[in-house]
C-alpha cells in the first residue's frame, strides 16, 4: 500500500512555547490515524501544518510525495481539511457553498455538480441543500464541514475532533461515514473521545506536551489487552487465596462488591481455571467478560507516566 | 482563475449583506443631492459667464465639483467595506477554508482585492452616469469628464488597497476601518502644507492622494500621475501578501 503522509522531524513553537516537538509517522493508504492527547498536547497544531495552514518550525512534510513546503499547491490538491471549527460562510446556501469548495479546490466545471451531489447524499445534508448554513444546527454545521473536506475526493483527509457537537445518532453516521472513506483514502482524526479511536481507527497515536508518546496498531491493543484481564462478579464473597494460586494470574483487584478485575499474563490464560474454582467453590458465578477499558487505560497510563 | 473565482465570490458576498444595498442608497441621496445643487450654482452663475473669455463651462462648475465630492465621500465609505475582507475571515476562522485550498496567498489577496474593486467601480459608474444626464441640453467637455472618471477610478483603486491591507494586519473589522481610514486622511491632507507654509516640503506633496487626483482632474494626464497611483496599489497589495504569508508563519 502506498504511504499518503510522511511526516519527519516536524516541530513548532510558539514563541518559547514548544507546540509540537519533533515527531515522526507515516499514514497509509486504507488506514485511519486516531490522534489522542488531552487539550493542549499539540494536535490541533500538527493537523494545521499538516493542511498547510500552519508552517511548521523544523521538518518537512509530505503528501503523496510531494512537500507541502516546497510545492504547497501540488501537494494540498490532495488535502481535504476540516479544522477544529467547521469554516463556513454561514450566510451562504449549503449548495452555493459546497459548490464555491469545489471551484476552489480545482474540480472541473463539468464535475463540480456531479461531486456537489455526490456530497450530499454521502453527508447525509440533501434535505437541506438549499437552506442558509446560518440557519442549520450545529450538527448539519459539522457535517457541511466534512462535505468541504471530502467534495474534491482527496487521497488524504484530514479532520479535527469531526463528532464534536454531534448528538449519538450523528456520531455512529460519521463514524460509518469514516470507515467508509477508509477504502480509498489516508484518513487521520484528532480527538478526545477515546470510544471513537476504538470504533473507527485502524491506527492510534497518543501525543503529549507536543511529544509522540505511543504508536499502535489499535486491534493490536484491543486484543492484547482483552487478553490480559478478566471483570468478574459473584453471588457471594471470594477469598483471593484460590485464584492467585492458579498459574498466570498476576493479581486480583476489587472493583467493588463481589466485583473483581483479575490480571493475568497475556500468554497463558488461565479464564477456564479461573471459572472452574469459582464454581467448584459454589461462590456463584454471574459474570465473567474480558475487560475492554483497554485504550482509555493505555491512554491514561501512558499520559500520566509521561506527565512525571 | 482562481482569482476570479474568489473575486466573484466576494463581490457576491457583498450583497449577502445589507450594507452594500445601504451604502449605495446613501451615496446616491447625498451624491444627487450635491449634483443637482451644482447644476442649480450653474444655472445662477451662467448669465454672468457669458461675457468673459475663458470663463469656467458646463464641465468645470458641474462635473469637476460633483468627482471631488465622490472622493470625499468614498474616502469616507470605503473603509466600511473593506474592513472585513480578511479579518473578518480571520475572528470566524473561516480563512482555513482558503489556506488548506491549492491556492497561493497572491491569488487569495488578488482575489479578494478584484472582488471588493469590482463594488466600488460599480459605485463609481453610477455616479459617472449622473453628469451624462447634461447631455440632454448641454455640451459636456468629454476629455474632462473621461479625465474626472479615470481619476475617481484610480482613487478607489488606492482607497481599496489600503483597506485591504488594514483588514489583512489586524484581527477585527472596526480597527481595520479606522486603520484605514487614519491613513487615507493622513495621505489625503499632506497637502494642506502646500497651502500652510512658505516652503512646502516636496516629499510630503508628492504623496498626497489628493495632489494626483486633483491633477488627473483637471484633464492633464501625466505618466507621473498614473504611476503614482500604479505604486500605490502595488504597495498595498505586495504587503498584504507578505502579510498573508506571515499569518502562515506566526510566531
Amino acid at each position: 500500500m502506498s504511504t499518503l503522509i510522511e511526516v519527519e522531524h516536524l516541530s513548532r513553537y510558539f514563541g518559547k512555547l514548544i507546540a509540537v516537538d519533533n515527531i515522526n509517522f507515516t499514514v497509509k493508504k486504507g488506514e485511519v490515524l486516531g490522534f489522542l492527547g488531552i487539550n493542549g498536547a499539540g494536535k490541533t497544531t500538527t493537523m494545521q501544518m499538516l493542511s498547510g495552514c500552519l508552517a511548521p518550525s523544523l521538518g518537512s512534510i509530505k503528501i503523496n510525495g510531494v512537500d507541502i513546503l516546497r510545492e504547497p499547491l501540488l501537494a494540498k490538491r490532495s488535502i481535504g481539511y476540516l479544522p477544529d471549527t467547521p469554516p463556513l460562510y454561514k450566510d451562504l446556501s449549503v449548495r452555493e457553498f459546497l459548490f464555491y469548495c469545489g471551484q476552489l479546490h480545482a474540480i472541473p466545471k463539468s464535475d463540480i455538480n456531479l461531486a456537489l451531489d455526490k456530497v450530499l447524499i454521502r453527508c447525509g445534508l440533501t434535505s437541506v441543500t438549499n437552506r442558509l448554513i446560518a440557519h442549520l444546527s450545529k450538527g448539519f454545521q459539522q457535517r457541511i464541514g466534512i462535505a468541504q473536506a471530502i467534495i474534491h475526493n482527496p487521497d488524504v483527509i484530514i479532520l479535527d475532533e469531526p463528532t464534536v457537537g454531534l448528538d449519538p445518532l450523528q456520531i455512529i453516521e460519521i463514524r460509518e461515514l469514516i470507515r467508509e472513506l477508509r477504502q480509498d483514502h489516508a484518513v487521520i482524526l484528532s480527538t478526545h473521545i477515546l470510544t471513537e479511536v476504538h470504533e473507527t481507527c485502524t491506527h492510534l497515536q497518543i501525543i503529549n506536551q507536543g511529544k509522540l508518546i505511543a504508536k499502535e496498531r489499535v486491534d493490536s491493543i484491543t486484543q492484547s489487552m482483552n487478553e490480559s484481564s478478566l471483570i468478574i462478579k459473584t453471588v457471594f464473597p471470594i477469598d483471593a487465596e484460590p485464584i492467585l494460586s492458579i498459574e498466570g494470574v498476576c493479581n486480583l483487584e476489587v472493583l467493588s462488591n463481589n466485583r473483581f478485575k483479575i490480571n493475568f499474563k497475556p500468554t497463558q490464560d488461565p479464564t477456564q481455571e479461573i471459572s472452574k474454582t469459582i464454581i467448584i467453590k459454589g461462590w456463584g458465578l454471574i459474570e465473567m467478560s474480558p475487560s475492554n477499558q483497554n485504550i482509555e487505560a493505555l491512554f491514561i497510563g501512558l499520559t500520566k507516566a509521561n506527565n512525571q | 482563475m482562481m482569482i476570479f473565482t474568489i473575486a466573484i465570490q466576494e463581490f457576491k458576498s457583498h450583497f449577502k449583506t445589507p450594507l452594500a444595498w445601504v451604502l449605495f442608497a446613501v451615496l446616491q441621496i447625498i451624491l444627487s443631492y450635491l449634483y443637482l445643487t451644482q447644476v442649480e450654482t450653474f444655472d445662477l452663475m451662467q448669465a454672468n459667464l457669458v461675457g468673459i473669455d475663458g470663463a469656467p463651462g458646463l464641465t468645470d462648475i458641474v462635473v469637476t465639483p460633483l468627482f471631488s465630492n465622490a472622493a470625499i465621500i468614498l474616502l469616507l465609505v470605503t473603509p466600511l467595506l473593506t474592513m472585513r475582507v480578511i479579518s473578518e475571515e480571520r475572528r470566524n476562522k473561516t480563512l482555513p477554508l482558503l489556506l488548506a485550498a491549492p491556492l497561493s496567498d497572491t491569488d487569495i489577496i488578488l482575489g479578494k482585492y478584484l472582488g471588493t474593486l469590482a463594488l466600488l467601480w460599480l459605485i463609481v459608474i453610477l455616479i459617472a452616469l449622473m453628469p451624462l444626464s447634461l447631455l440632454i441640453g448641454g455640451d459636456l467637455d468629454m476629455g474632462k469628464y473621461l479625465a474626472n472618471v479615470l481619476a475617481i477610478t484610480l482613487l478607489v483603486g488606492a482607497f481599496t488597497s489600503t483597506g485591504l491591507f488594514m483588514s489583512t494586519l489586524v484581527d477585527h473589522p472596526t480597527v481595520a476601518a479606522i486603520g484605514t481610514f487614519g491613513i487615507l486622511l493622513i495621505l489625503w491632507l499632506f497637502n494642506i502644507s502646500k497651502t500652510m507654509s512658505d516652503q512646502p516640503n516636496e516629499l510630503l506633496e508628492y504623496l498626497s492622494l489628493l495632489n494626483h487626483f486633483q491633477n488627473i482632474q483637471t484633464g492633464l494626464l501625466s505618466t507621473n500621475d498614473i504611476l503614482y497611483f500604479i505604486l500605490f496599489v502595488a504597495f498595498f497589495i505586495v504587503s498584504s501578501i507578505y502579510c498573508l504569508a506571515n499569518y502562515r508563519s506566526q510566531k
